[in-house]
């Protein structure tokens, strides 16, 4: 049974962490002017906001002994998730200076390649497909505008 | 009644234009496989193509984008049905005992009533949203920003007693939302609210960067490592059709997964996925052999699937007709009709009849099609499933880096994605929504601005919001929510979501 286990449960901790975004979200409304009720000003609604987060955040870790044990929680996609996390800051980084199909193609020989272990093949017909392909679809045949990067590639 | 014929003439004219057509059938078959993919929902196709709208009309944008939705609605119970994957979170409850019938060597007929019904209902609530938007609009006239904070109040408060997790974690999740939808320059007073210098924060967060970042790529970070890639059956095509029993089975659960879905459609909230809970919750409790539920009933696959279609027209009554959206993906849309300079609401269907009339008239034809793509041809599109996922999701991933940067050309989106990404991976983990999230951030800047507006109109005085008869009575029914949910904590009755099984999980 999980209520049985000792230690912190999720809810327990979730709820503490919303009244803790609660509490910041309020300390920055501070800043602003809050108007007077017939004239409310541009801090008024979110102070109002803020306090009900703190609130529910109190509610949701009082209410929250009987929750998963934190501890109970599997991570086993923590590995594949950090790579593709990574992934994303770096096409972040790099779609601007790089240009949309370099980027999508560094991706993708990433993820594909050295993620997933694919055979060099499947690696290039995949990255190299989908880098041309969709750029001609939505930058060329939709005219999305997308990057075209250093050197127009 | 003639009237309404006249237009729906109008519209079919506009609809079955050759280019708005084909629109239509390219919005319903890329709804369809965005459906069928795990990890890519009718909100993040619909996300993805919003730039690619932006050179076309207005009415062929809205008409391909809503054969996204409504096609993925479609989509979504195929998978659900042949590999127990909910292609997209309406369609978990079909999960159940669609996958229960692919066991017992009833995928076809699974498919087929899913199919069936998903038609049936989708046809029958275009007719109620065809009747309904338009005295709606007439009567939205007389709302003011009272009203509108009422109903906003109503809508947020419904969507937490309606939902399948606690009251608390929904709410602290739509207030999440709501301060969210804070951050930019506040329209009132000039003011810049938590942007920390970055000019990009200026016009608030994006919803497509904020809706990819919590559904796809936060879905992706949270199945890529999976261990077991599913597997996935053929169905032929002689095993499509339901035995006479199954289709005496499945006829009243379709009917009452429509007006269900319909009317739970029309309160703000993710309409599509509540209503599919509460249908195979309700259908569980009328039968007379509850027992079979889990085990591959019938009535399990063909409430919740029309509801969730019935749902997704329903959802398009109040973005129509009162220019509020219902939830994300009617926001999207909404984004879409603006960029034209179309601002939907009560005067839309009044100026702009052919639009409105269009957009209905190509809602019976995508339904059609619809019809078409997932009997006949689901055994083409079941191929899409084959390609292994680790081949998948980095094409999804690429998709989601596609769609958002596209809406307005900014890195900041992209990190905004990634950001809300964790965080809804975070969420995921911990067991909280994350659709509230982006409603609350869509309502926020309406129901503040109606809040402050009611203020300034009353002198400061809160009377107002109870004074007026409708906002008093959209007050009183948030009221009676509020007290029906505490009753449940004070009585040994149990919970209602509880007793319908709402808050019972696929994996049981």
């Amino acid at each position: 049974m999980a209520e049985l286990r000792p230690g912190m449960r999720a809810d327990q901790i979730a709820g503490l962490m919303i009244s803790l975004a609660g509490a910041y979200a309020g300390w920055e409304t501070l800043k602003l002017p809050l108007g007077s009720l017939d004239n409310p000003g541009p801090g008024y609604m979110p102070l109002i906001l803020s306090v009900l987060l703190f609130a529910l955040g109190l509610i949701v870790a009082s209410a929250g002994g009987k929750s998963q044990p934190l501890a109970d929680i599997r991570w086993p996609e923590l590995r594949h998730a950090f790579a593709i996390f990574g992934t994303c800051v770096f096409a972040a980084l790099a779609i601007e200076p790089l240009g949309y199909r370099l980027t999508v193609a560094v991706m993708l020989i990433f993820l594909v390649g050295v993620i997933e272990k694919k055979p060099p093949l499947a690696v290039i017909l995949v990255s190299a497909g989908m880098a041309i392909g969709s750029y001609w679809l939505f930058a060329t045949l939709l005219k999305v505008p997308l990057p075209p990067g250093l050197l127009g590639f | 009644m003639l009237d309404t014929f006249h237009n729906l003439m109008l519209g079919f004219s506009v609809a079955l234009q050759p280019d708005v057509l084909m629109y239509a059938v390219i919005g319903c078959v890329i709804g369809t496989l965005v459906g069928m993919l795990p990890g890519l929902g009718p909100l993040a196709g619909i996300s993805m193509l919003l730039p690619a709208t932006f050179g076309m009309s207005p009415v062929i944008a809205i008409v391909l984008l809503a054969g996204v939705y409504y096609g993925a609605m479609y989509g979504g119970s195929t998978t659900s049905i042949l590999m127990r994957i909910p292609g997209e979170a309406a369609s978990v409850m079909t999960c159940i005992d669609g996958y229960a019938m692919t066991l017992n060597g009833r995928a076809g007929a699974a498919l087929c009533i899913a199919a069936v019904g998903s038609f049936i209902a989708g046809t029958v609530s275009v007719v109620a949203l065809m009747l309904l938007a338009p005295w709606l609009a007439t009567f939205a006239l007389r709302f003011g920003p009272p009203e509108y904070s009422a109903l906003l109040c109503l809508g947020l408060l419904v969507l937490a007693y309606m939902s399948s997790g606690s009251i608390p974690k929904t709410l602290a999740m739509a207030v999440l939302g709501l301060f969210l939808g804070m951050i930019g320059i506040d329209s009132m007073s000039g003011y810049s609210r938590f942007s920390f210098g970055v000019t990009d924060l200026g016009d608030g967060l994006g919803i497509v960067p904020v809706a990819v970042g919590l559904f796809g790529v936060a879905e992706i970070l949270l199945t890529a490592g999976q261990e077991f890639p599913p597997t996935v059956s053929k169905p032929k095509m002689r095993e499509l059709l339901p035995t006479r029993q199954e289709c005496r089975d499945s006829a009243m659960p379709i009917a009452r997964g429509t007006v269900l879905g319909f009317l739970i459609g029309i309160i703000p909230g993710s309409a599509h996925i509540i209503s599919s809970f509460v249908s195979y919750g309700v259908e569980r409790r009328l039968s007379k052999h509850p027992e079979r539920f889990g085990k591959g009933a019938v009535e399990g696959v063909a409430g919740p699937e029309s509801a969730n279609n019935s749902a997704a027209c329903g959802a398009f009554v109040p973005m129509l007709a009162l220019g509020l959206p219902s939830g994300p993906i009617t926001a999207v849309m909404l984004a879409a009709l603006m960029v034209h300079g179309v601002s939907p609401g009560p005067l839309m269907i009044q100026n702009q009849p052919e639009l409105f009339w269009g957009f209905i008239a190509s809602m019976y034809i995508g339904n059609v099609v619809l019809l078409i793509l997932n009997l006949p041809l689901v055994g083409l599109f079941v191929n899409l499933l084959r390609v292994p996922y680790s081949y998948l999701y980095p094409l999804v991933i690429v998709f989601c880096l596609l769609g958002v940067y596209a809406v307005s050309q900014s890195v900041v989106d992209v990190w905004i994605m990634l950001v809300m990404g964790v965080l809804g991976y975070g969420l995921r983990k911990l067991d909280f929504e994350a659709a509230p999230i982006v409603l609350g951030m869509i309502l926020a800047p309406i129901l503040e601005q109606s809040l402050r507006q009611s203020l300034a109109m009353s002198s400061g005085s809160y009377a107002i919001l109870v004074t007026r008869p409708i906002s008093a009575t959209l007050f009183a029914f948030t009221a009676l929510l509020i007290v029906w949910s505490l009753a449940s904590l004070f009585t040994k009755k149990k919970d209602w979501r509880k007793e319908v099984g709402l808050a019972e999980q696929p994996g049981e």
